[in-house]
């Protein structure tokens, strides 16, 4: 009997996710060992062509990580899900948006003057753009279409299952293959990873007191972190009581607050007005001045709140100023 | 979603605000406010909560994501809450809540918290009315969603086209 086949593909991501897959270590010839890699980018050379040439449903499971925000990224989902029996939103920027999504609170033609003009080290005085068609000798030169915004992978097509996390904890990712090669895979739609806040898990948690008060909050670089105590207690913004465990705690146990990249639990709509209502309830005042004072020390609240979540939350993007997100080149 | 038609076009447009109002306080004020004959604007929908407390932020972005243009709290006044804390707590919400919709680009206006008791009807009358007029100066609230975006432009319409389509 032939191994059943699992591709995984990459949008808008960094590469961390691919970096999650190696570090299964020797875990991952385990997984070749029981399947076929029939596409991946980053290690073996298929091409589109080999994909389209394959039967719809070749695929026993295809994962993909990164956000979506340009017409390739939106073909290739579609082509991968008539491709794959099983499509997997693998990673933060898949599943909500991830870092990629920050870009919905810039409007598309802001982020182009930016990046062809702007910058300290642009050199482009004849003010080129990037052109989705070019003539050339060789015939028409083509470029993806950059859309005005970053959208998750399940605005895009339709999604079996969800792998949180940047990137995606190990243990998360052998459970998910495990499921899978057994057959024992949990109902569509799921979110593979366990459904309890992270405080639950969180090494720190008998130093949590049974109540919370934040007089000022602190950033990570203006104080000496103490390596025991809860991280809220300190003064530290940890996103912990809205954000789903299965990471083991890996941001505490570096001594770092989380930042909520797993999302949220199960039955949250939206993971930013959630922690921001966590947050909101250990400040520890009731004035308005007082709370205001408090507050002004979050430097940059819906930037913290929707880190990796801005195109999956209810409002989904800054609103555009002039009502049409900046036209089109 | 669909939209009624003076959404789309911005002619014959009425404000749409929802309201979330505490069941000891401020909804006993509209009670008050309705038996007591006293005319406002009909641009609210009441939404009774046992207290300001219980609003989750989610409640007021679920209601901009379904079309309210705006949103109005209404609590027990500091000191007054039946359950001690309550509107404490709401008051440090929704504080927190303005900053982050200020960074969404949505005008101060459309999110609003009164403080009003249960003999204030005439508050609530004012209330509504204010909310009403401001929000008829500031028009629909058109959020760029997926469902109601072009992909290409950003721009709104009513009922987005699946992506694919879209090159």
């Amino acid at each position: 009997m032939s191994k059943p086949k699992v591709g995984f593909y990459w949008c808008a991501s960094c590469g961390g996710c691919e970096e999650a897959i190696v570090d299964l270590n020797e875990g991952v010839l385990k997984v070749v060992e029981a399947v076929d890699i029939a596409l991946w980018p980053v290690a073996i050379d298929t091409k589109r062509a080999d994909v389209e040439a394959m039967p719809d449903g070749t695929l026993t499971a295809c994962f993909i990580n990164g956000a979506i925000r340009t017409s390739e990224q939106v073909e290739m989902a579609h082509l991968l899900r008539r491709k794959a029996g099983v499509l997997i939103a693998f990673g933060s920027c898949s599943h909500t948006g991830g870092i990629p999504g920050l870009a919905n609170f810039y409007e598309r033609e802001s982020i182009l003057a930016r990046v062809y003009d702007t910058t300290p080290s642009t050199d482009n005085p004849s003010k080129q753009r990037p052109q989705t068609k070019t003539a050339v000798p060789e015939g028409t030169a083509t470029l993806p279409t950059f859309y005005a915004d970053v959208r998750t992978l399940d605005q895009t097509v339709d999604v079996d299952y969800y792998i949180p996390g940047c990137p995606p904890p190990v243990r998360l990712i052998v459970d998910a293959v495990t499921a899978l090669l057994e057959g024992k895979l949990p109902p569509k739609g799921s979110i593979l990873a366990p459904n309890i806040a992270l405080c639950d898990e969180c090494p720190r948690r008998d130093s949590k007191p049974d109540h919370l008060a934040i007089k000022e909050f602190k950033r990570p670089h203006e104080v000496i972190i103490d390596p025991e105590k809860c991280l809220l207690e300190q003064g530290l913004l940890c996103l912990g009581p809205a954000t789903r465990s299965g990471c083991d705690a890996a941001c505490i146990s570096g001594n770092m607050p989380c930042t909520g990249c797993m999302g949220a639990t199960d039955g949250i709509r939206d993971f930013g007005a959630k922690a921001l209502s966590a947050l909101s309830s250990l400040v520890d005042a009731r004035e308005k001045p007082d709370i205001e004072r408090i507050l002004d020390t979050i430097p940059d609240p819906a930037g913290s709140f929707y880190r990796y979540s801005l195109p999956a939350s209810l409002l989904h993007r800054r609103m555009p100023t002039n009502g049409n997100g900046g036209g089109v080149q | 979603m669909p939209q009624d038609a003076s959404k789309a076009t911005g002619d014959g447009y009425e404000p749409r605000i929802v309201a979330f109002f505490c069941n000891w306080c401020t909804y006993t004020a509209a009670d008050l406010a309705g038996t007591s004959r006293m005319k406002y604007a009909p641009n609210a929908r009441v939404i009774r909560l046992m207290c300001s407390g219980r609003l989750d932020p989610q409640f007021v972005l679920a209601a901009f994501r379904r079309g309210a243009d705006g949103v109005l709290i209404g609590g027990c006044h500091p000191g007054d809450c039946h359950y001690q804390e309550g509107n404490y707590k709401a008051l440090r919400r929704f504080l927190l809540l303005k900053r982050l919709l200020a960074s969404m680009g949505i005008e101060p206006e459309r999110l609003r918290l009164e403080w009003i008791s249960a003999s204030e009807g005439d508050r609530v009358q004012a209330a509504i009315n204010e909310m009403t007029a401001d929000l008829r100066r500031l028009g629909p609230l058109h959020l760029a969603t997926p469902d109601q975006c072009d992909v290409l432009t950003g721009a709104w319409i009513e009922e987005a086209p699946l992506m694919e389509a879209a090159r």
